[in-house]
């Protein structure tokens, strides 16, 4: 199952990445990192397909990817 | 299960001082991408501007140095005439590239120097707070036109791309944009185009990079992607230009 591992600390929380993902594999977070940002989660069981568009539109390369 | 996407080597693992959904860390990326994939990284000199990208060189994980207000691409043009074996590129924005450095950008690209220019054309300026860029776009509103860029006082939006493309010096010329992933992706491969044509020995290459600002536009990032593909695209049309 592809999966992807966000970096919380680098998040910004822009959001880009759930709004390029074709599946809904990633969500607005509700915990927040030392510096006060909402970061994204990655919903465990969610249907990600490993296309890395989340990756690829992350301005702060906090994805990686694992297929 | 292997990596398939990761942070690449050229990039420093550190959290940068852009705004969330800035343009300038995918457009750091992309280049640190391309420089990895070419195998560089031991020989390129970058030179970083002033304006929101000032501390680059604490993003990349290569040597740089800073030019002064708009002179990265005449410090450039020094550094590579010193050091012709190394790979120079200017990291600049519409407020270094366009306006107090249109001078040097002009005369650079006119020369033909063998180096590469990458432009992030984000129509404002973002470091000092919002004001009009000469790339701002007729209509729209920043801190010194708060009622939108008015063609009778402010002129027309000024097309660097374009303007070089005429230049007999300057062999490659392409704008692109950072809106959606396929649009990142051809960014990267406009973006090694330059520096293979450096490699190569080919001339003045020019990437205009079409990035968003969301701070300053007073967008979500979502919003300030979308806006890029329908209205700075009509403005700036992506395409190559020569």
């Amino acid at each position: 199952m592809p999966r992807i591992t966000i970096d919380k600390e680098k998040c910004k929380g822009c959001l880009l990445c759930v709004s390029v993902c074709p599946k809904g594999a990633i969500k607005a977070g509700t915990k927040m990192n030392k510096r006060g940002i909402t970061f994204v989660e990655f919903k465990k069981g969610g249907n990600c397909l490993g296309c890395a568009m989340c990756a690829v539109i992350c301005p702060d390369c906090c994805i990686e990817v694992y297929k | 299960m292997k990596k398939i996407f990761s942070r690449p080597e050229s990039l420093k693992n550190v959290t940068t001082h852009y705004c969330a959904g800035c343009g300038h860390g995918l457009a750091h990326r992309l280049i640190a991408e391309v420089i990895d994939e070419l195998n560089i990284r031991e020989k390129v000199i970058a030179v970083a501007p002033v304006g929101c990208a000032v501390v680059a060189y604490d993003y990349w994980n290569f040597d740089c140095t800073e030019a002064a207000h708009g002179r990265a691409l005449a410090v450039g043009t020094a550094i590579k005439r010193v050091r012709p074996d190394n790979i120079v590129f200017t990291y600049q924005g519409d407020g270094d590239l366009a306006a107090i450095g249109t001078n040097e950008t002009i005369h650079a690209a006119n020369r033909g120097e063998n180096i590469t220019a990458i432009f992030i054309n984000n129509a404002i300026y973002g470091m000092t707070g919002g004001q009009m860029a000469p790339t701002t776009l007729l209509g729209q509103k920043t801190a010194t036109t708060p009622k939108g860029r008015d063609v009778r006082f402010q002129g027309y939006p000024l097309n660097i791309s374009l303007l070089l493309g005429t230049l007999p010096a300057v062999k490659y010329v392409e704008r692109v944009s950072l809106h959606n992933p396929q649009e990142i992706l051809k960014s990267k491969r406009a973006i090694k185009q330059a520096f293979q044509n450096q490699i190569d020995n080919i001339g003045f290459s020019l990437v205009e990079i079409l990035s968003p600002c969301p701070t300053y536009w007073e967008m979500s990032s979502e919003k300030a992607m979308s806006w890029i593909r329908d209205t700075m695209t009509k403005e700036f049309p992506l395409r190559r230009i020569k």
